[in-house]
């Protein structure tokens, strides 16, 4: 029987050294790949426990930070002191939702684990160096809080940027949601208000200013009144449109009708004051033609996702596809030839829309900031940005937001009659209540219909201020959205008194020190 | 080494036998208190990685645990002086471990309970059974005597659960009875006694087992009749599986009768037959029963339903991956999100702090305490004693493999508990009744040995 016993006891080596391989296999080899299985939340765990680092606000405000807990399987919480005011920008971190905003664009940072931070030397593996980074941000606490009271608790967004660099100064959208709700370390607690706000009217978890489009209505004249200049096709006095009460374009009987039914026309500035939408339409389809318009509005950004350094942004539409060209718009009309270049094309009626911002046009609040802001600052769009730098607790920079050129929207020359035209609509047009004293302001408003037979107006307003001859110092735009209890709002009554106050605000010097918290 | 030369010094001195006594017990003395050194530093450990502090009742902790093992450790002293120094501090240092790790977790909100209060109180009553069974059994073939009252209890045991108002069923296997206040798994006892009514029951018949009487194709089979035993076997596990539920349980007692019986009776197609036989009705069981299915698919691809029935062996798999090489520190894991973690799935938690250092080491702990028992059984003349000596290591040895293998999954998990580090009573009194008969058996040889060799020098004398 011995025999058999050794031979069992080999039986016993041989089958623990299975065991002693697949524990290789487990804990060593195959380890990284079951850290990173989707339905482990080790790693998520530890994450979210995790300290990061704060989040400061350009004029020396807390926006986020995190706190220890004494106990619970989370080792800190995030705090967001100012509650939903900076929401539609830092976003949250949440257990079971994930991130959003800035903490997840910047999570790496933020958690210290970028390649730069996790190793400075070889001593911080072994000494468990504080890694993490804190971000300054672009935006001013004055100016959120002046956006935030102007709009009130109407449904809308309101962007503020220096155009010359991108920095956005300002970024509030409403309904938003309080963060410190959703990174509640009872995860429990944190699901019930996520599911609650995933019910709740208006999607206050999405950010409005940057991920939700919008009929831009008037305020796209903008645009097509460059592609107009730009392509030398007209000028602020050439030509003059007559007035009109609707212009009816090829190819169609529906009329492009003008606001209220009254008459409208004249030259390019006064067309701008007037926003005139017949001869807006007419311009389109008959002077400037869908290529140049096109490409004037992918200049401008449209059809390109934003390279803001803030997640999931979407790109503004401009519709690029008319149809073949059928015949010149002056054979079409019966005129003699030579009186302009443009091709009638198949869906000219849609174009002619489109010039007054209506048809498949969409555009984010943050588009259209940008679209006033490239005017303001001699036809150049920057990249926008909310981080102005990342910085490691010991000091060493990290990074810093994106603020090279996006765009080069026109050219210098067109920039300063589009200017010009802009100021205009301010100082003697329906954006009057734009204007901030000691500044040259330019504008453009937009009351964009929601349908043909429904009064409900989504009221719009973009503009630029600075001083006259430099580079414009602060662009705006503000959206307040359709509303049916309240029916028609105009840009120029509704959105330009809240654009107003955040373009004054804006314009202060930044506050040097940090101001107590405002609940 | 060692204690080879000192044998053969032993062996030229006057009182040879006394000597080799002592030279066991000193190093089993030693060995234990490597192990408490081991398991009160485990102890600090735990509690300054979970709580920063050095635990209140570090002084009374380690009192008792010294306490314990000297007591054990006396009383094998007293009576089992010459047997093998290595099974007690091994089996110290497994409980010691899992005792650390249950106190550990009961520290955790989502454990219920104050399971290390019961634990200590359990091991109390383990040492106890190790010190009782040291004093009743003197001689391991007493129980050979007994053998039918051994194997009617043992069948009893075993069939307890089932039986109306004293059976539970808890977490899906009915392995519990529960007399008045008291629950235990009479299993844990079941397997005890039969394997002691399997090895007196092989010895007798072992001669009739190994002729070979009836041909089958190339194959030379004993006669028909022999085969019942292991048919009897082979349905006494499917009842298990089957009514109770308890896959773990089952296996362990097949495989442990067909060990002993391949090694009685040194005849390879037992092993063959039983093989043969398992597999048909673990297929059987597979294709009718659904918490076998269940076990199966799971084991196959735990990802398919890994929050549900795959959760345990998914979340030990990323507790263990988590671990490491070094482990998370005692303490610092956080293996309380397993179900079951305290019992059958303790191994997951000692693997996450451990580390595969730490479980490396488990694994090596219990071949030793395999390749003891092994070593008892080759040395033991007398054939009752081999056999119960290799089916009592064959017990603790597939045991931890069973649970350990369904952990990591190269098994189907069974529930099962790891044994002496598993929360839980009978499994530890078991264990401990089941080190002291390994004990005793020792302890015997040895003394025969030294009667033998007393012999021969007063033969040559």
């Amino acid at each position: 029987m011995n025999a058999k016993i050794l031979r069992l006891g080999v039986a016993f080596m041989v089958l623990y050294t299975l065991l002693f391989a697949q524990l290789n296999n487990v804990q060593l080899f195959g380890a990284e790949k079951l850290a990173e299985n989707p339905v482990n939340n080790r790693r998520a765990i530890r994450d979210f426990g995790q300290a990061r680092g704060a989040i400061w606000t350009a004029d020396g405000v807390l926006i986020a930070r995190s706190d220890p807990v004494a106990n619970g399987q989370f080792e800190n919480r995030r705090v967001y002191p100012e509650g939903e005011l900076f929401a539609e920008v830092t976003g949250y971190v949440s257990f079971n939702s994930g991130s959003a905003g800035v903490e997840r664009e910047y999570n790496d940072e933020l958690a210290g684990r970028t390649a730069g931070q996790a190793y400075g030397d070889v001593g911080d593996f072994f000494l468990g160096r504080d890694t993490t980074a804190d971000i300054t941000m672009t935006l001013r606490a004055d100016v959120q809080r002046v956006a935030r009271d102007a709009l009130g608790d109407r449904r809308g967004a309101v962007v503020a940027l220096d155009p010359r660099s991108g920095a956005i100064i300002a970024m509030w959208g409403w309904p938003t949601y309080d963060p410190n709700l959703l990174a509640d370390t009872d995860t429990a607690a944190a699901n019930v208000e996520r599911r609650r706000l995933l019910d709740a009217a208006g999607n206050p978890l999405l950010p409005t200013t940057y991920r939700e489009l919008y009929f831009p209505g008037s305020t796209f004249k903008v645009v097509t009144a460059t592609a107009a200049v730009d392509n030398e096709v007209a000028t602020l006095r050439d030509p003059v449109f007559a007035d009109e009460r609707a212009y009816t374009p090829p190819l169609t009987d529906v009329p492009v009708g003008n606001f209220g039914g009254s008459t409208c026309g004249g030259d390019l500035a006064e067309i701008m004051r007037r926003s005139c939408n017949s001869a807006f339409a007419q311009l389109a389809a008959e002077i400037i033609g869908p290529g140049p318009l096109i490409a004037t509005a992918e200049a401008f950004g449209f059809n390109q996702i934003p390279p803001i350094d803030l997640p999931d942004a979407v790109a503004s539409v401009f519709p690029a596809d008319y149809g073949e060209p059928l015949q010149s718009v002056d054979s079409f009309f019966g005129r003699p030839a030579g009186g302009s270049d443009v091709q009638v094309y198949e869906d000219t009626p849609s174009l002619a829309r489109a010039a007054i911002g209506q048809f498949d046009v969409k555009a984010s609040p943050l588009q259209m900031a940008l679209v006033a802001g490239a005017v303001g600052n001699a036809g150049v769009m920057r990249e926008p940005h909310v981080v102005a730098e990342v910085r490691q607790q010991n000091g060493d920079l990290v990074g810093a937001g994106p603020s090279g050129l996006w765009q080069q929207s026109m050219t210098l020359g067109t920039s300063v009659l589009m200017r010009e035209a802009m100021v205009g609509v301010v100082v003697n047009g329906t954006a009057g209540r734009l204007a901030v004293d000691g500044f040259e302001v330019g504008g453009k408003t937009g009351t964009a219909q929601l349908g043909r037979s429904v009064a409900e107006t989504h009221a719009w307003i973009i503009g630029f201020a600075g001083e006259p001859g430099q580079p414009a110092q602060v662009a705006v735009a503000v959206l307040v959205e359709a509303d049916p209890a309240v029916g028609q709002q105009t840009g120029g009554t509704v959105a330009a008194p809240i654009a107003q106050q955040v373009l004054a605000q804006a314009l202060l010097p930044v506050p040097a020190a940090p101001e107590p918290a405002d609940g | 080494m060692t204690s080879r030369r000192r044998w053969g010094a032993a062996g030229r001195a006057d009182d040879s036998g006394a000597v080799i006594g002592r030279v066991r017990r000193n190093t089993e003395l030693g060995l234990i208190v490597l192990a408490s050194v081991i398991v009160v530093s485990a102890y600090v450990l735990a509690s300054l990685g979970q709580n920063a502090s050095i635990p209140a009742n570090i002084v009374p902790f380690l009192g008792v645990v010294l306490g314990l093992l000297v007591l054990a450790h006396v009383a094998t002293r007293r009576l089992a002086p010459f047997a093998d120094p290595l099974l007690l501090p091994l089996a110290a240092l497994l409980n010691g471990l899992g005792y650390v790790m249950i106190a550990r977790l009961s520290g955790e909100p989502n454990i219920n309970g104050d399971l290390a209060g019961l634990q200590s109180t359990w091991t109390a009553i383990g040492i106890g059974a190790y010190v009782g069974t040291l004093v009743f059994v003197d001689r391991a073939r007493t129980l050979d005597r007994y053998r039918y009252t051994v194997g009617a209890v043992g069948l009893g045991l075993l069939l307890v659960p089932l039986m109306p108002i004293i059976g539970r069923e808890i977490n899906g296997a009915r392995i519990w009875a529960s007399i008045g206040p008291i629950n235990f798994q009479p299993g844990e006892f079941a397997k005890l006694a039969l394997a002691v009514f399997f090895a007196s029951y092989l010895v007798d018949k072992r001669e009739l087992l190994r002729v070979a009487t009836f041909r089958v194709g190339p194959f030379w089979l004993p006669e028909p009749k022999h085969l019942a035993p292991i048919l009897a076997a082979w349905l006494g596990s499917l009842v298990i599986m089957v009514a109770e539920k308890d896959l773990g349980s089952s296996l362990l007692f097949f495989a442990v009768f067909v060990v002993m019986l391949w090694v009685a009776t040194e005849r390879l197609w037992y092993l063959l037959i039983s093989g043969a036989l398992f597999s048909a009705g673990a297929i059987l069981a597979w294709s009718r029963f659904s918490h076998v299915q269940r076990r199966v698919d799971t084991w196959l691809d735990p990802w398919a339903d890994s929050r549900d029935s795959g959760f345990q062996v998914t979340e030990s798999l990323f507790a263990l991956a988590d671990g490491g090489l070094t482990g998370k520190g005692l303490g610092l894991g956080s293996a309380s999100r397993i179900p079951e973690v305290e019992n059958d799935f303790i191994f997951a938690a000692l693997g996450e702090e451990l580390g595969l250092f730490g479980t490396t080491a488990i694994l090596l702990t219990y071949l030793l305490i395999v390749g003891s028992g092994l070593r008892i059984a080759i040395l033991a003349e007398n054939s009752f004693e081999k056999i119960l000596a290799v089916g009592l290591s064959a017990l603790i040895g597939i045991q931890a493999f069973i649970i350990i293998g369904g952990v990591i999954r190269v098994v189907p998990l069974t529930g099962i508990t790891l044994p002496f580090v598993s929360y839980g009573g009978s499994s530890l009194l078991a264990n401990y009744v089941i080190l002291a008969l390994l004990i005793r058996i020792s302890d015997q040889t040895a003394r025969r040995l030294r009667a033998q060799e007393e012999q021969a020098r007063e033969a040559v004398s």
